[in-house]
Order: structure tokens, then sequence, then C-alpha cells
């Protein structure tokens, strides 16, 4: 493993991809999650995924990840044809997924939260304990790396701020020998400060050699990171872009969002022009009869 | 650090991160509530009888009763802590106590099996019951409060129905000379001490708390109690088995049952459909004193542990200060209303958690 991720930066956009989803569709019932829609993520590469809510973003991860199978098409990772029966199938595989709000777990200290699955132990047989020790120890390691100084990996990770517990379940992944890295949707419960941390971190791993699948529906944090766009709209591919290719002006557009966004944009400049509402004018709302209860 | 040069100092920590003294950090812990709750009842109980010149509650007697009543409720409040954590409850211990209790009469009186067979196969029996309980919550979603609320009605009613079609009553009585001529049945009656007043049940509990505690704090599969409760859906990405873990924990809190019922059945040579009738809302108090938090992912055995000791406290106490009984229950219910306060109070303000 350590082979491929040491490899040179250049060569991967040539190479196998890490991990591919080729064709993908997913049903439920008359729904149309997902319909024929290709992803591929190499080393070294950040892919963004984007599209509005309800695009089928959710879904396609949720395949890559190994929690569904798709109804058609086949997932492959470096190349040859895999099915990712379970989470832990895809782990195995070396793709792990980082949900937004269920990184890590609020009141489990730092050390537990950075171990859990993946607990060391020490003795045998019956006697086989957790090792706190070295658990504790490498934790401070990684989250020295990471750039999170903590001074006890005993305080609960609910006394970290939002983009170092994202940071922290990113780096989690990256330990435990992540190849591909899912990352849903990591910055939008964050403010700008707390997204940098995060952004940062991604760009490390990435040059690091990992593959990131970055879902964002925020152009201004995938623009910088990304290699390639990947757009989702109305559960089809909308179409992959190198980054040379677009601007957020496009990428708007190509969202699905774009000429919506343009009327949204000209409704609230007319908003912005309607004078304010004067003394002499007020419209009190207190005069209207509440009609229930 | 001892052996680094002067010259090189420590990388400073970033400023919102300050050394903490001992007894901050003691508070941090999750039992820290239910030990100042135990020593707080113990006071009142020990001013009463100092007050009322009657030190019986203070006494080797009183105090050795008091484990008694705490051992009965702590063996089954560790795992229904540990089932807490996990993020799940159990209503159905408490007809579980009493199923296994009736499968021994049965088995007993009815069939002629030796007690040290009938005590193995109820134990069975009733686990096989709590990993039903555990597979039902797993496979339907439901939330552990309804599915363990209709077991318990199912389980306390068909042992009631059963054991009148068998026995024509709901107490089945097993002969002394029987309970005493078994091998192993004085594992679950013993008593002894200067008074006779030093109940087994006492080291059972302590035994079960040990390795309750052990497998919390010092096992994986302790980190995935936890961990499931914290967010399963969060411990399952992470590749935790989930569905092993809860059907597991429901396993433990029915054994631990069965091991109720066998002291109470050894102890008292009878068996009856109705004991363990409200162990189950015990047992859920003492974990709640003890730290545990009802959302799961956040508890201590140590603390329910604690927090068994200060319910069996108050429970004698009130007997030995000759209050009338019934205050009991009111008496706990403030109890257990200023220990989630205390404890939601020291976690954010200790334990920093946002």
């Amino acid at each position: 493993m350590t082979g491929t991720m040491s490899a040179p930066k250049a060569e991967s956009r040539t190479r196998t991809p890490l991990l591919e989803a080729r064709n993908v569709s997913k049903y439920f019932g008359a729904v149309v999650a997902l319909e024929d829609v290709s992803l591929a993520v190499s080393a070294g590469e950040v892919v963004c995924l984007l599209g509005d809510n309800g695009a089928g973003k959710s879904t396609l991860i949720k395949i890559l990840s190994g929690v569904f199978e798709p109804d058609g098409g086949t997932l492959a990772v470096d190349g040859k044809t895999v099915r990712f029966g379970s989470p832990r199938d895809a782990l195995d595989a070396g793709v792990a997924t980082v949900y937004q709000d269920l990184a890590v777990m609020p009141l489990m200290s730092v050390s537990r939260n950075f171990f859990l699955g993946n607990e060391p132990t020490t003795g045998w047989g019956p006697f086989k304990q957790f090792d706190a020790v070295t658990a504790a120890a490498r934790s401070k390691e990684e989250m020295h790396r990471i750039g999170i100084d903590i001074r006890d990996t005993d305080q609960a990770v609910g006394t970290l701020s939002g983009g170092e517990r994202q940071t922290l379940a990113i780096a989690r992944a990256e330990h435990f020998g992540a190849r591909v890295l899912i990352l849903d949707e990591p910055t939008s419960a964050l403010g700008v400060k707390e997204s940098a941390i995060v952004l940062r971190h991604v760009i490390a791993a990435r040059n690091r050699g990992l593959g990131v699948i970055f879902i964002t529906h925020n152009i201004q944090h995938a623009l910088p990171i990304g290699d390639t766009f990947t757009i989702l709209s109305r559960s089809r591919h909308g179409g992959t872009f190198r980054r040379a290719e677009l601007d957020a002006n496009q990428l708007h557009r190509l969202m699905g969002g774009g000429e919506e966004f343009a009327e949204l944009e000209r409704e609230l400049a007319a908003l912005m022009e309607t004078p304010l509402a004067t003394e002499e004018a007020p419209t009190p709302p207190t005069d209207v009869t509440p009609t229930g209860s | 650090m001892a052996t680094m040069p002067a010259s090189a100092p420590e990388k400073s920590a970033p400023a919102r991160l300050r050394r903490v003294p001992l007894f901050q950090r003691l508070l941090a812990r999750p039992a820290a509530g239910a030990a100042i709750i135990v020593v707080f009842v113990w006071l009142v109980f020990a001013g009463i009888s100092v007050a009322s010149g009657s030190f019986v509650f203070l006494g080797l007697k009183g105090t050795l009763s008091y484990l008694d009543v705490a051992a009965q409720v702590g063996i089954v409040g560790t795992s229904v802590a540990l089932l807490m954590i996990a993020g799940e409850f159990d209503l159905s211990i408490g007809s579980l106590v009493g199923f296994a209790g009736i499968v021994i009469g049965i088995l007993v009186v009815e069939f002629g099996l030796p007690i040290w067979l009938s005590i193995i196969i109820a134990m069975v029996a009733t686990t096989c019951l709590g990993v039903i309980n555990g597979v039902i919550v797993v496979r339907t979603g439901l939330p552990s409060f309804i599915v363990t609320l209709a077991t318990l009605f199912i389980i306390r009613g068909m042992t009631q129905a059963i054991t009148a079609e068998i026995t024509n009553i709901t107490y089945i009585p097993l002969g002394r000379d029987r309970v005493e001529a078994d091998p192993i049945a004085w594992i679950f009656n013993w008593s002894g001490g200067p008074t006779g007043d030093l109940k087994v049940s006492i080291f059972w509990w302590i035994l079960v708390a040990v390795v309750g505690a052990y497998i919390l704090g010092r096992t994986r599969f302790g980190n995935w109690i936890a961990g499931v409760g914290g967010s399963a859906s969060a411990a399952r990405n992470l590749g935790v088995p989930v569905a092993r873990v809860k059907i597991t924990l429901f396993a433990l809190t029915a054994f631990s049952a069965s091991i109720l019922a066998t002291i109470q059945s050894m102890t008292f040579f009878s068996a009856d459909v109705l004991r363990g009738r409200g162990i189950e809302l015990d047992a859920i108090t003492t974990a709640v004193i003890g730290g545990s938090i009802l959302a799961g992912g956040y508890g201590s055995v140590v603390g329910a542990a604690i927090g068994a000791l200060a319910l069996g406290m108050a429970r004698i106490g009130i007997v030995f200060a000759s209050i009338n009984a019934d205050w009991y229950f009111a008496s706990i219910g403030t109890l257990l209303l200023v220990s989630v306060v205390l404890n939601n109070w020291i976690r954010r303000r200790f334990a920093g958690i946002r």
C-alpha cells in the first residue's frame, strides 16, 4: 500500500483509478435515486462531487462506501470489479467515508474515538485488553501531526471544535489504511475558520497520495481544492470537468441551479430597491386577527 | 520530560487548554455525582441515627443489611448500565427474574430435576429470552423501551399463566432440605459473618460490578459499547458490529437477572412469579444516579454500583430510622432528580463537553 501512496503525483492522472463507479444506478421503488452515473478517483487527486440537494449525492456515496449495493452498474478498486456488501468491505478495500455529523462521538475521549473499531490490544485470550496506553500515545501523536495539540487524550471529543472533529475523523481514516477518502459535506456546518482547517487537511491528504472524493454544494469550498469536478443533477450525471475548464459561474449553471440562481439574484436585487417601510406608512401586523386557535 | 535539558521547554499548548487540578479531574469522571450523592445519603441517615440514639444504621448489622439490598439491585444494575451506555433499555428484567425463579421451581418440583441442573437450565433459558429481546430490537429498529415493555408483559403474564396451569398456585416451595442438600446452592445462599448478616449476594455484586467495569473500561468490547451508544450509525461505519454488541448486552442483562433470581430462590427456598417486580426501575435509577445518560454513549459501571449503594442505604436507613417506609419512593424520586441535575452540571462544568 505504501508503494502506491508514495508514487509521484504526475503519474496518477494516467494510472488506473483507485476507486471507480461505472454506470451505477439505484432505485427505491418507483423513485430513481441514481441513473447511470460514473465517477473515478485516482491517487493524489481531489474529485469534487457537486449537486443540489436531492441530486443523488448521498446515494452515490452510500454506494461507494458499501451502505447500499447498486441496482445497476459496478464498482471497481484498482481497476478490478468489486462488490461491497457492507461498510466493512469498503473499509477493507481502503475506502473510508467521513460523514458530516456522524464522524465522532462527542462524549467519548479523543483516544477512544480515534481507535473505535480498531482498538489496539495487549494480553492474550480472555485477558486481552484494550491497550489504553498505546491508544493514548498514538492518538496524541496523530493529533499533533494534524495540528491539534491536546494535553490529555482522555478529554472528550465534545471539547474540540467542529473543524477539529472533522479533521480527527479524516486523520483516523487515513491512519487505518484508507487510500480513498470520501468526505460527505465536511464543511457545510462549519464557519470560515473551521472550514479552512478542514480544507487544508484535505489538500495535505491529497498531497500524501490519497484519493479524495469531496462532496459539497459550496462552490467556494470546492473550487480551490478540486482537481476534477463531477456534477450530479436530478439523479443523473451532469458531466465531469477538469479544474482548468471551469469557473464558479459555469459550476453554478452546471449544478442545475444556474438559471434559478440568476433569477434569484435578479429578484433579490429588485427587493433591495424597494423603499423601506416608513413611519408614515406602517403595516401593523397586530391588526390581523388570528384565525386559528 | 525529565531527561530533557532545561533549555528545551515543552512546546506550549494552546491557551484554552489549562492544567486542571486533581479534584477537578476526579469530578470529570462520570461516577463523581453518584459519589457525592452516596456520601450525602449516608450522612443524612448517620445523622438521624446519632440524633435518635439508635446506632443500628452505623453498626455492622445495619451496614450489611443495606449492602445486601444494594447488592440485589446492583447485580442487575451493572448490566442495565452497560445497556444504557449502548443506548438501549431493558424493562423486562423484573419479569425475567420471576421467570428464572419459576423455571427452577417447576423443574425441581414438577420434573424432579436436581437443583443445580435446574439452575443451569434456568440461566440458559433466561439468557435466550434476553437474546430474543435483543434480536427484536435490532431487527425491527423499534425503541427498546417499547419492545421490552411488551416483553415485560408477555414474560410476566406467561410465567403466571403457565405456573397457574401446572401448579394451581403462583408460589412454588422448593423444600429447605432439598436446597441444603444441593452441591451448588450455597454459592447463591451462603451467609456468615459475626452476625450472620454477611450475604453472598454482596460478593456476587462485587464480582459482577468488577467484571462490568473491566469490560467497559478495559476491553475492545467496552469501547464498542460506548461507541454504539454514542452513534450507532457512526460506529457501524467504523466497522463495529453494532447488532452483535446490542444483542450481547441484552443477553448479559437477562443473565444477570437469572443470577439474582437464583440467589433469591435459594435464599427463600422458593420461587414466586411476582419476584423481581419493580427491579427494572430500580436498576435504571441506579444507572442514572451513576452518571449514565439515557441517550447512551456515556456512563459508568462504578457509578451504577455507587447508585445501588445509595438506593440500599435509603431503603434500609428509612426502616432503621423508624420513618414510615412509604416515604422510601418519595426519597428515591428526589434523589434521582437531584443526581441527574448534579450529573448534568458536573458534565458541563468539569468534563467541558459542549
